[in-house]
């Protein structure tokens, strides 16, 4: 499995994009996307709540839809593309993970923390006893040391895991630091080598080509950057690039372009662009899925977003921890009774 | 009055916390460390403490069942069950402090005077401990339809056992929320955080009441007293900011600074738990003259 040739991508719009839309998806929506996804044969597509199945909650965003239903429309449209669902330890369970597979869920993604990987055994291992084709996701790659990456990749490697990925969740590594994890993953693990980006740097593209240049098989990208923060590697874009370099991915360019043009555009409330806060959360290193919701106590406490996301990163918070965005923004509109100069 | 014999089963973090609480009880003589790995910092503690320590768990206790009259399981949610039958086929109360959920619920500020006459009583989980009281304390004044916790811990405070129950954390916390909190429906979120140096355990609680029923000065005055009944025990229990009103949902931040007694003050999460433990166990004592379990 560790010597497949060309690359097998995943599509995250209906998972990763659940944060650009506040977790609104709908079963229409799902479905029609998940139909064409599936004629232009991309191999994966994840569906779940954006943190991942049980996110639903008031401290992400409740989703409009159970993703149970979502997960069940996309696996009823699907012949070729295989249903994938994230799940963070910590937030989702077991329990959840099978009503997933139940539903016809092929590809379980075991999220945890970079440095945290032996919470994800009893998941891995589960998913693993289902029968499903188990991923460990190394959330917030940029803040580990490559020899801790390495430790805890191999731990998911160890559980069962068949593939694990460098997740730049921050969307804060440039290439050379995507190059070095990588090339350290391939020569120290057996099992194949994912990575997944976002494109608050502008970098997600870059630091794609640089993952497939040391060995990466399994790419993440979002199609139209239908993503957290400025969004993932675009897809479509991605399979043209890949083209070009003669790389095989099996997936059809311009039914690409015509779903990212046609379908996904109109669910977009407005075009992805790297804007002054997406851009500050690949500066401050800080999890994409914070976006919006430091946009809004931005608004309620009346803090500039950029001071809260910088903060946050000082404070090293990780993914998860949306609470900490509204105490911050609290902190920091009593401390500046004083004028800023 | 002549103290009650306890010992503990588990000798790591949490089991190891507890030995340094019980040594200061009034009411409580710890007897006996119950553990399987004889070299660990816990089993070396104990022995220096001058306890009667087993590297064979529970079964240690066969041969000489008289040292304890409560045990405190702090080993995991798999492991409880075995040591619970143990228990009772000795005849010996048991504090379960894994998530294993086998007994009645016990959050010491809500319903301490319940279950005096339970051979087996859980404490649910930390994060339980620390935001059950919250989830109670809105639901006396306005009736809460959902309540969601948000617990953060300390990396380091996280020992093997409770990153191998995170599941039945998650699961026993929410229906704590529900069952000794009163919420109509519980969810509960535990994330690690490995910053340098540790944070201190974070909790957050979101609450939704019902529309007519938000009263904002009320609720914050029951927060406020049910914060002081908890620092009764757990002196570090503070609250980080006023509660945050939004329509008909309340939020509390929560920061639990430890006691510092076996980990650092960071880890809150183990002060919390133990706290209460003890002081379940201090009112099982007091309620001795009752007692609980027939000999099997």
């Amino acid at each position: 499995m560790a010597n497949e040739t060309g690359i097998k991508i995943t599509e995250v719009a209906l998972r990763d994009g659940s944060h650009a839309i506040s977790h609104q998806y709908t079963v229409d929506q799902v479905t029609s996307v998940a139909k064409v996804l599936n004629e232009a044969r991309v191999p994966y597509i994840e569906v779940t709540h954006g943190d991942g199945l049980g996110g639903s909650s008031l401290q992400y965003g409740l989703s409009k839809t159970d993703e149970l239903k979502l997960i069940e429309a996309a696996v009823s449209v699907t012949d070729f593309s295989k249903i994938a669902v994230l799940l963070l330890p910590g937030i989702g369970t077991i329990h959840d993970l099978k009503k997933a597979a139940d539903l016809g869920a092929k590809m379980a993604r075991i999220a945890t923390h970079v440095t945290e990987a032996d919470v994800s055994k009893q998941h891995i291992e589960t998913a693993k006893e289902l029968g499903l084709e188990t991923v460990g996701f190394l959330m917030m790659s940029h803040m580990a040391p490559v020899d801790k990456l390495v430790e805890q990749a191999k731990l998911m490697e160890s559980y069962g895991a068949d593939t694990v990925y460098v997740v730049d969740s921050a969307g804060a590594l440039l290439p050379h630091e995507v190059k070095e994890r990588i090339k350290a993953l391939r020569q120290e693990l057996k099992v194949n080598i994912g990575f997944h980006g976002h494109n608050n740097l502008s970098l997600a593209m870059g630091n794609t080509l640089a993952a497939i240049e040391e060995g990466a098989t399994r790419i993440d990208g979002s199609i139209r950057c239908l993503g957290a923060g400025a969004g993932n590697t675009q897809t479509e874009v991605l399979v043209a690039v890949l083209e070009k370099m003669g790389i095989p991915t099996g997936v059809d360019t311009y039914k690409m372009m015509d779903i990212a043009e046609d379908i996904i555009a109109p669910i977009l409330p407005k075009p992805q662009e790297i804007n002054r806060d997406s851009l500050t959360l690949g500066y401050a290193g800080v999890y994409s899925s914070f976006l919006l919701h430091s946009k809004r106590a931005s608004e309620k406490f009346s803090v500039d977003s950029r001071d809260i996301l910088v903060e946050l990163g000082k404070r090293e918070i990780v993914g998860g921890q949306e609470d900490m965005i509204t105490d911050v923004a609290a902190e920091l509109s009593k401390t500046a009774v004083t004028p800023a100069k | 009055m002549e103290k009650v014999k306890v010992g503990i089963i588990g000798s790591g973090n949490i089991g190891s916390d507890l030995m340094v609480k019980l040594t200061k009880s009034d009411v409580l003589e710890l007897t006996a460390m119950m553990g399987i790995d004889a070299s660990s910092r816990g089993m070396q503690h104990a022995r220096h403490l001058g306890l009667q320590v087993f590297d064979n768990g529970v079964e240690g206790l066969l041969d000489q069942p008289d040292l304890v009259d409560i045990i405190f399981d702090a080993t995991s949610a798999g492991a409880h069950i075995h040591n619970a039958k143990v228990a009772k086929q000795l005849g010996k109360r048991i504090l379960d402090l894994t998530p294993a959920a086998i007994g009645p619920f016990i959050v010491p500020p809500v319903n301490l005077g319940e279950h005096l006459d339970a051979d087996n009583v859980n404490l649910i989980t930390c994060g339980g401990q620390a935001t059950i009281p919250i989830i109670h304390a809105v639901n006396q004044v306005a009736e809460v339809e959902y309540g969601e916790i948000v617990a953060t811990i300390a990396s380091k405070s996280a020992g093997p056992g409770t990153r191998a129950n995170i599941d039945e954390f998650t699961e026993t916390t929410a229906k704590g929320i529900e069952l000794v909190g009163g919420a109509k429906k519980g969810k509960a979120i535990i994330i690690l955080n490995p910053a340098e140096p540790p944070i201190m355990m974070r909790d957050t609680v979101h609450a939704i009441v019902a529309e007519d029923k938000m009263d904002e000065e009320k609720i914050v005055n029951s927060i406020n007293e049910m914060v002081e009944k908890v620092q009764a025990y757990v002196p570090g229990y503070t609250l980080r900011t006023e509660p945050i009103f939004d329509g008909n949902k309340v939020t509390v931040f929560l920061e639990i600074e430890g006691a510092g007694h076996y980990l650092p003050k960071y880890a809150g999460n183990l002060d919390i738990m133990t706290s209460a433990a003890v002081k379940v166990a201090e009112e099982f004592a007091k309620n001795r003259e009752k007692p609980a379990v027939k000999q099997a």
